[in-house]
């Protein structure tokens, strides 16, 4: 059986300041403009925030967008004065973080992001620090939205997958479900009262919610479909001709992982930096060799990598989409390309074939 | 430190290696005393100083820089000061926007014989310096997110566009398009209230072209890397593109540029009533599921989502540019139908720009601050734009040379829109592409809008309006109009 509690609107700040008190807390602020946006910011007392769909993903608490791996120095050695010591400290930083309000979506993200950072050949240590000491509260959605379409890819507006905490909206309020032994803990611990009696409304407003959501088509042979258009490069030049190749779809997307490294500073006098940073397949710079070859020069490249990836060698790798349909890359594209049309079509030639 | 007194301040100087170098030298030689805060860089011409190198010094703390080259009519490579004098104007006078203090920086002109002169450029320029104290610091500006005022006057009526010609278009693309590779338009995207470009290969494609004020899309940013110099000759393409007038102008300007040939490119127009900002049209929409339809009538559209219906007056909800607009048709297009407009006053300030001019030095400084602290360096802003041609290989994400760092810092990331702006100087067309890429609303217009009113009041020049017409920042007069040299 759920742990269950319930906050009314004006409880959550109270319950920020608990969560804040040994942890960082993200939460979505809007960031006014005359293009709105809503962004994860760092939790202070007093502070607004929201509880919209927020236009980020909360990547950034376990994948910042630049990290250091490694500070290094070099000195002369005293001894042997012609020769040098090298310091170097790859001490992950890891700050414990609650990721608050953030989406169903989102918080699959990060199950995604889990497989090959942590169940993989190699674990790596900077990722693990992070996201074992992460906390996520989701806020499950009460409707779908245009261009999302987490159903479609195994999600769904309530699904508790990467979440430790699932919060759904009622009438006066919320009601806080525990969904991770992690999240049991933290939920016991609270200041909220007791939801247990509310478990029937959550779930019929759950209920309610996939009833708002767009027709689901059938994507179980999307993997073989979106595989079988690897070759067929007339097909990805005709649904990447208005792609701007910019990284929006990657940097906006819960579940893109792949990163840049550089060194910044030589490390003599004060110390180097080598910085691990985000990187988009969408970039030519992104696989540019050495040697001035691109083996994806062509932006029609670029996107069946991209897409190909979610659809077909993730899953072959792992078992399931990387696609978290959370809309964000449809939503944020300035050519507002359709990830889903592009999959749908794939499908389509593949039954025609 | 006999000359000043107090703290030294950190000052920059980029010195020619012809005269002003020499000058410094003379005034070394004779034993001139200088204040000790300049640090010094030996360039070959003042004409080598890219203004990122200042923009680079100021942002990464320097409290001063300065330049001295030859003077006019004397430079080493005869014309190199005088491409550098335009350049450094420019630069001068777009330093306010950023919330930089313009006295910050200076250019003159000392020439090797000069060591007096030298001296007393450097001991007054360092008493500015100090009289003004070390510059602000990022890190220490408060944040600060405000917003523009977008209620604006159009120059002439807006409208939806349903009326115009858009049949006889179509049919006219038809009877070319076999002469054609491609011609680029618009279609309905995902729902009625989006539009998507549009590539036209075939009568049938052709019959999906839409014209209207969802057409925000400018097609411009995609005929360089089908028809620009950089691609391979045999895979150039003969290409036709619908535009809006201001779509046309970055053709025009791609023209002026010689980044396409003419031979390669065909227009099609028509005339614009007037663009939607989808940025606050998807604000008022807010979260639906569903467009269930959109209606249009002369004054705006009617669009209804999950069953509500959200109404749209064009002349509420245009983009910024379409108010100020002066060419809703395309002049130089080789297809034209219909008429233009009439157009009536003068254009006002952007309002971007309006609003950034209301403020204190220091208010923009922290405006940059709090915006840029959201941008997650997608570069959709660079990517849109229809004039970054060289964007596979930008000077953002190179190594060598290192102009930004992978850090995560409003510095790193404000500093890219300086390059984006100052590459863009005498170029930028207001297109507005970059500001409607940005996925968190950035307003970087503004700084775009502030570079083309300083190129139009040095320079008198409108870009992308006559393909004949060289650049401003490449070419130079010997005695510039409005440029006042400033006594140090």
């Amino acid at each position: 059986m759920s742990t269950y509690r319930f906050a009314k609107s004006s409880d959550l700040p109270a319950l920020l300041a608990f969560f804040a008190k040994e942890n960082r807390v993200l939460v979505p602020v809007v960031k006014q403009a005359v293009k709105p946006s809503v962004v994860f910011a760092p939790w202070k007392e007093g502070m607004d925030f929201t509880l919209d769909k927020p236009t980020v993903p909360a990547k950034e608490a376990v994948l910042p967008p630049s990290e250091t791996l490694v500070t290094y120095e070099k000195t002369r050695n005293p001894e042997e004065p012609d020769k040098f010591l090298l310091h170097l400290d790859d001490t992950p930083e890891a700050t414990p973080t609650v990721v608050f309000g953030c989406r169903a979506c989102d918080a699959r993200g990060y199950a995604t992001l889990d497989r090959p950072f942590l169940n993989g050949l190699y674990k790596d240590p900077y990722y693990a620090a992070r996201r074992n000491s992460l906390t996520v509260v989701t806020l499950t959605c009460n409707s779908g939205c245009n261009t999302c379409f987490c159903h479609w890819v195994g999600g769904g507006p309530s699904s508790p997958e990467g979440s430790d905490i699932l919060m759904t909206e009622l009438g006066d309020g919320y009601v806080l479900q525990a969904v991770s032994e992690k999240g049991k803990a933290v939920l016991e611990a609270s200041p909220l009262a007791d939801g247990q009696d509310r478990e029937k409304e959550v779930m019929e407003t759950r209920k309610a919610a996939w009833a708002t959501l767009s027709k689901k088509p059938d994507l179980s042979f999307a993997p073989d479909r979106v595989l079988a258009r690897f070759t067929d490069t007339d097909f990805w030049k005709k649904e990447t001709e208005r792609c701007l190749s910019c990284g929006a779809c990657t940097y906006f997307c819960p579940s893109c992982y792949c990163f840049n490294i550089t060194d910044e500073g030589s490390g003599m006098g004060k110390p180097g930096r080598r910085i691990r940073s985000w990187d988009n397949c969408m970039s030519s710079l992104f696989t540019r060799e050495a040697s001035g070859h691109n083996p994806r020069a062509a932006k029609a490249e670029r996107m069946r990598q991209r897409v190909t990836h979610k659809f077909a060698t993730y899953p072959e790798n792992w078992g399931a989409f990387s696609c978290m349909g959370c809309g964000r890359c449809i939503s944020n594209c300035p050519a507002r390309i359709d990830i889903r049309q592009i999959v749908l079509d794939a499908i389509a030639l593949g039954e025609k074939e | 430190m006999p000359v000043l007194e107090g703290k030294e301040l950190r000052i920059v100087a980029f010195l020619c290696n012809w005269c002003s170098y020499g000058g410094a030298d003379t005034a070394g030689v004779a034993r001139a005393t200088q204040p000790t805060d300049l640090r010094i860089i030996r360039v070959p011409c003042s004409g080598r100083i890219d203004p990122l190198f200042v923009l680079r010094a100021l942002l990464n703390g320097a409290d001063g820089v300065l330049i001295s080259g030859c003077h006019p009519n004397d430079c080493h490579y005869s014309a190199g000061n005088f491409y550098a004098r335009r350049r450094l104007e420019v630069l001068k006078q777009f330093l306010p926007i950023l919330g930089i203090d313009d006295r910050r920086f200076e250019y003159t002109w000392v020439s090797a014989s000069e060591g007096q002169r030298w001296q007393q450029v450097v001991t007054s320029f360092t008493q500015r310096i100090h009289e003004l104290g070390p510059a602000p610091r990022l890190e220490d500006a408060e944040p600060l997110l405000e917003m523009a005022d977008m209620a604006l006057k159009p120059l002439r009526p807006l409208g939806t566009g349903q009326k115009a010609p858009l049949d006889e278009l179509k049919a006219c693309i038809k009877s070319k398009i076999k002469d054609l590779d491609v011609v680029i338009g618009w279609q309905q995207g995902y729902d009625a209230a989006h539009t998507v470009p549009l590539f036209m290969r075939t009568e049938e494609d052709v019959d999906r072209l839409v014209w209207g004020p969802f057409n925000v899309n400018n097609p411009a940013t995609y005929v360089n890397e089908m028809i620009g110099k950089a691609v391979p000759l045999d895979k150039v393409k003969k290409i036709g593109v619908v535009v809006k007038g201001c779509d046309s102008r970055s053709i025009v300007e791609m023209l002026q540029e010689k980044l396409i040939d003419k031979d390669n490119i065909v227009l099609f127009a028509l005339p614009c009533e007037g663009t939607f900002d989808m940025a606050r049209i998807d604000r008022e929409l807010g979260r639906y599921s569903k467009i269930d339809k959109v209606e249009y009538d002369e004054a705006g559209v009617t669009i209804t989502a999950d069953g509500t219906p959200h109404r749209f007056c064009i002349t509420d909800y245009a983009q910024g540019k379409c108010y100020n607009c002066s060419m809703p048709l395309a002049k130089d297009a080789d297809d034209i139908f219909g008429t233009a407009p009439e157009i009536t006053g003068t254009p006002s300030t952007p309002p971007e720009l309006a609003m950034l001019d209301a403020m204190t030095l220091e208010q923009r400084f922290s405006f940059w601050k709090g915006e840029m602290d959201r941008c997650l360096r997608c570069y959709a802003c660079r990517n849109a734009c229809p004039l970054c041609v060289c964007k596979d290989y930008c000077i953002a994400e190179t190594r060598e040379p290192h102009f930004i760092s992978q850090e995560w810092n409003v510095r790193e990331k404000i500093y890219f829109q300086y390059i984006h702006a100052m590459h863009l100087a005498g170029r930028c067309t207001l297109c507005g592409e970059c500001q409607r890429a940005c996925p968190v609303g950035i307003p970087i217009l503004a700084l775009r809008q502030q570079l083309v009113r300083i190129i139009g009041q040095l320079f008198d020049y409108k870009s992308g309006m006559d393909s004949t017409a060289t650049p401003p920042l490449l070419c130079y007069k010997v005695e510039e109009t409005n440029i006042k040299q400033r006594e140090l």
